[in-house]
C-alpha cells in the first residue's frame, strides 16, 4: 500500500466513522486495531516529500516523512491504542469517535509537508478536541468547552494570518526553519504558542482539561501541546525568544500546581510545566537540544497519560476530584497507586525512569551552549516538579490522611493500560538507546554517570524533604486560583457591562431629547394647525381655518398684479 | 496498642517514625557519598560539596513561599466564576419607551 497522497491520519479518521456506525465487540475491535494499523502505516512512510498536488497555484504536499515526524506520529499512535484500551468500556461512543478524529488531526500535522495542509489538520484538532471537552457533560464542561473552542479558533486565525503573510511575502508554503523576524512569522509563532499553552493564555489548558471525563482528559493531555512542540521544532528551531517563554511556563506550572486543590488541575498545570522544558529546548536549538525536546515529548506523553489515567481511575471509582476529599486510597487501590507513583517518579526525572534519560538531554544542551542561568533554572524546576507532581499528587491522593474511602481498584482494561505505560516509563529509563535510535539527529550522549545520578538524587531527595518539612504551608484549601483566564472570564465581561451601560445612557439621553423635540414640534403644529378633529373652524390654527372665497380671490388678484408689475420693471 | 493494631501497617505511628529515621539516614548517605564519588561540575560552583542537596531544598523553599504569597492574592472560593452576576437597571429605559409610544399614538390623528 502506498501512502503518497493519504496520510496515516486517514486510518484513524475512518476508524472514527466506524466507531459511530458499529456496536459491541466490533466497535472494541475497531478501537484496538485501528491504532495498530496506523502505527504500521506510519512506518511505511519513507523520508522526504511523497507527492505534490497542485491546488490553486500552490504545491500541496499532503505527506512528508522524516525521523522527527515519524517519532511524534509513533507516540501519538501508541497513545491512541493505550488510551483506547483504557477507555473503551466506560467512554461513550461519541467521545471515542471524537478522540480518534482528534488524534487523526495530530498525526496529520506530523506528516503535513506544507503550511496549508498543516493548518487544515490543526483546525481539525481544535474542533474534535472541543467535542472531547464537551463530553464531560456538566454545565462546567459546556462553558469550558466554549472558552476552549474560542481560544483555539482564535489561535487558528492568528496562525492563518501568519501563513497568508508568509505566502504573500515569500511565495512558498514549505515547512522550513524560520525565525520570528517580521509580522507574519510572529503571527505563525503566536498561533503555535497558543496551542502550546504559552503565556499569557496558558490558562486555557488548566481550565478545559479537568472538565472533561476521566477518559477524555487522558487523550487531551497528549496531542494539542505536543503537536505544537513538533511544529516549533520544524519551524522555529533556535528562536531565542522561546527560551524565555519556556522558562516562564516551567515556573508558572510549578507555582500554580502548588496552589491547586483539584487533582487533574494539578496535572494540567504540570503539562504546561513540562511543555515549558521542551519550548526551552527548541529555543536553544542545537542538535542535542532538539533531540532532547523530541525525546522529552515522547516520554512526557507516556508518563503524563499514565498520571491522568491514575487520576481518572480514582475519579471514576470515587466520584471525587479534590485533594481535600481524597487520601488513604493506597489501601484498596494498590495497582493505581503504584502506577501513579511510577508516573510521578518519571515526571520528576528520577534515575531509571524515562524522565531522567530525556529531560537531562535538555539540561545537557543548556550546559553545552553555556547558558548558566537557563541550566540553573531548569535544575531548580526539576526539584520543583518533584515537589508539585512527583510527591504532591501521590501523597494527597493515595496517602495523606485516611479519607474513609474504600473504592475498588481499576477495572482490568484500565489496569492493563496503566501497566503498559508504567512499563514503558521504566523501559525507556533503563534502556534509553531504544528511544535514542529514533531521534532526528545522531545521539552522542551518556545519560548515566555515577556523579550525575548522585547529583540528581541529592536534588530530588532534598526536594522531597522540603515537601514534608513545608507540608503545613501546603494545606489544601477549597479554593481555585485566579489565572489569566480571569481577564476573559471576568474582566472582559465587566468591560462589556461598562460598554453596555455607556451605550444605554447615551441611548437614554438621545431618546429624551427626541421626546422633547417631538413635543416641541407637536406644540408648533397645534399652534398653527390647531387641535385636530374640531368642527369649529375658529378653534383651529391659522392655517387650518376655513376662509371666505372672496378673500381668496382678493389675494390672488393682488398676487397677479404684483407679478405683472414685477415683469415689466 | 489495640488501636495501633487496627491501623494499616503503613500508617501506624511506629512505622511512620521508622520511615522518618530511614529517610534521614538515606538523605545523609546521599550527601556523604559525595566524599567518595566525584560529581562533575559544569560551572564550578555546582561541584561544591552538597550543592545538589542545598540547591534542591532551597529552590523548593522559595517556590513554596512564592506560591503561598501568590495564593494570598489569587485564591478565590470554588464558586467564584459561578456567582450569578447582578442585573439591575433596564427599568428606566423601558419607561421612556412607553412615553415615546404614547406620543406616537396621540400624534397619529393629524
Amino acid at each position: 500500500m502506498e501512502f503518497e497522497f493519504f496520510s496515516p491520519a486517514f486510518v484513524l479518521l475512518i476508524a472514527a466513522v466506524l466507531i459511530c456506525l458499529v456496536k459491541g465487540h466490533a466497535r472494541t475491535a475497531v478501537i484496538l486495531v485501528a491504532p495498530i494499523i496506523t502505527l504500521w502505516a506510519i512506518w511505511q512512510i519513507p523520508d522526504g516529500v511523497q507527492s505534490t498536488v497542485k491546488f490553486l497555484s500552490y504545491n500541496i504536499e499532503p505527506v512528508e516523512g522524516s525521523p522527527l515526524r515519524r517519532l511524534f506520529a509513533t507516540i501519538f499512535a501508541i497513545m491512541v491504542f493505550v488510551g483506547g484500551l483504557y477507555s473503551f468500556r466506560i467512554a461513550r461512543w461519541y467521545e471515542l469517535a471524537a478522540a480518534f478524529a482528534y488524534a487523526a488531526g495530530a498525526i496529520g500535522v506530523c506528516f503535513a509537508g506544507d503550511l496549508i495542509t498543516l493548518f487544515l489538520y490543526w483546525e481539525m484538532m481544535a474542533i474534535f478536541s472541543t467535542i472531547v471537552v464537551w463530553c464531560g457533560g456538566t454545565p462546567g464542561a459546556k462553558a469550558a468547552g466554549i472558552r476552549y473552542a474560542i481560544m483555539h479558533l482564535l489561535g487558528g486565525v492568528v496562525l492563518k494570518v501568519g501563513i497568508e503573510g508568509v505566502v504573500v511575502g515569500t511565495g512558498s508554503i514549505q515547512i522550513q526553519p524560520i525565525l520570528a523576524t517580521d509580522f507574519s512569522t510572529w503571527m505563525i509563532l503566536i498561533g503555535i504558542l497558543i496551542n502550546a499553552a504559552a503565556p499569557p493564555v496558558s490558562a486555557w489548558l488548566a481550565d478545559a482539561y479537568p472538565e472533561s471525563t476521566p477518559t477524555g482528559s487522558v487523550f487531551l493531555s497528549a496531542f494539542t501541546t505536543k503537536t505544537a512542540v513538533l511544529t516549533l521544532i520544524l519551524l522555529f528551531p533556535g528562536e531565542p525568544v522561546l527560551i524565555g517563554i519556556g522558562l516562564f511556563m516551567v515556573m508558572y506550572g510549578i507555582i500554580f500546581a502548588l496552589l491547586e486543590n483539584d487533582v487533574r488541575r494539578i496535572l494540567a498545570y504540570s503539562v504546561v510545566n513540562q511543555v515549558g522544558f521542551m519550548v526551552v529546548a527548541v529555543g536553544i536549538g542545537t542538535e542535542m537540544a532538539l533531540n532532547g525536546a523530541a525525546a522529552h515529548a515522547f516520554a512526557h506523553i507516556i508518563y503524563k497519560a499514565l498520571l491522568f489515567m491514575s487520576a481518572g481511575v480514582v475519579i471514576y471509582r470515587t466520584g471525587k476530584n479534590k485533594c481535600m476529599e481524597l487520601g488513604g486510597l493506597f489501601r484498596t487501590m494498590p495497582l493505581t497507586c503504584a502506577c501513579g507513583i511510577i508516573g510521578a517518579l518519571a515526571i520528576s526525572s528520577f534515575p531509571l525512569t524515562s524522565g531522567f534519560t530525556t529531560k537531562s538531554m535538555i539540561s545537557q544542551a543548556a550546559i553545552d551552549s553555556n547558558l548558566v542561568w537557563v541550566y540553573m533554572l531548569l535544575t531548580a524546576a526539576s526539584a520543583g516538579v518533584f515537589l508539585h507532581a512527583g510527591i504532591k499528587f501521590p501523597w494527597f491522593v493515595f496517602f495523606q490522611k485516611d479519607s474513609g474511602l474504600r473504592p475498588k481498584d481499576a477495572p482490568w482494561n484500565m489496569g492493563l493500560a496503566m501497566i503498559i505505560f508504567a512499563s514503558l516509563c521504566i523501559l525507556l529509563g533503563v534502556f534509553p538507546e531504544v528511544l535514542y535510535a529514533l531521534l532526528p539527529y545522531p545521539v552522542d550522549y551518556q545519560p548515566y554517570s555515577i556523579g550525575k545520578v548522585l547529583f540528581y538524587l541529592q536534588l530530588l531527595l532534598f526536594s522531597g524533604l522540603a515537601f514534608f518539612v513545608l507540608l503545613p504551608l501546603m494545606k489544601r484549601t477549597m479554593t481555585i486560583s485566579l489565572d489569566t483566564d480571569w481577564f476573559w472570564r471576568r474582566a472582559a465581561v465587566l468591560l462589556f457591562k461598562v460598554i453596555e451601560r455607556v451605550f444605554a445612557s447615551i441611548g437614554k439621553v438621545v431618546s429624551h431629547q427626541r421626546t422633547r423635540l417631538q413635543k416641541f414640534l407637536h406644540r408648533v403644529a397645534v399652534r398653527y394647525l390647531g387641535q385636530p378633529h374640531t368642527a369649529d373652524s375658529e378653534e383651529r390654527g391659522v392655517f387650518a381655518r376655513s376662509w371666505p372665497v372672496g378673500t381668496t380671490a382678493l389675494w390672488i388678484a393682488a398676487l397677479l398684479s404684483a407679478y405683472v408689475l414685477l415683469y415689466y420693471l | 496498642m489495640n488501636d495501633e493494631k487496627q491501623l494499616h501497617w503503613l500508617v501506624r505511628p511506629s512505622t511512620v517514625r521508622k520511615l522518618w529515621i530511614g529517610s534521614i539516614i538515606v538523605l545523609a548517605l546521599v550527601v556523604l557519598a559525595q566524599t567518595v564519588i566525584y560529581v562533575k561540575g559544569y560551572f564550578g560552583f555546582d561541584a561544591w560539596f552538597g550543592f545538589g542537596a542545598v540547591f534542591g531544598f532551597a529552590s523548593c523553599l522559595v517556590m513554596v513561599l512564592v506560591a503561598k504569597l501568590l495564593g494570598l492574592v489569587l485564591k478565590r472560593p470554588m464558586d467564584y466564576y459561578n456567582e450569578p452576576q447582578d442585573e439591575p437597571q433596564d427599568e428606566q429605559l423601558s419607561d421612556t419607551d412607553v412615553n415615546h409610544d404614547k406620543i406616537k399614538e396621540s400624534s397619529n390623528g393629524v
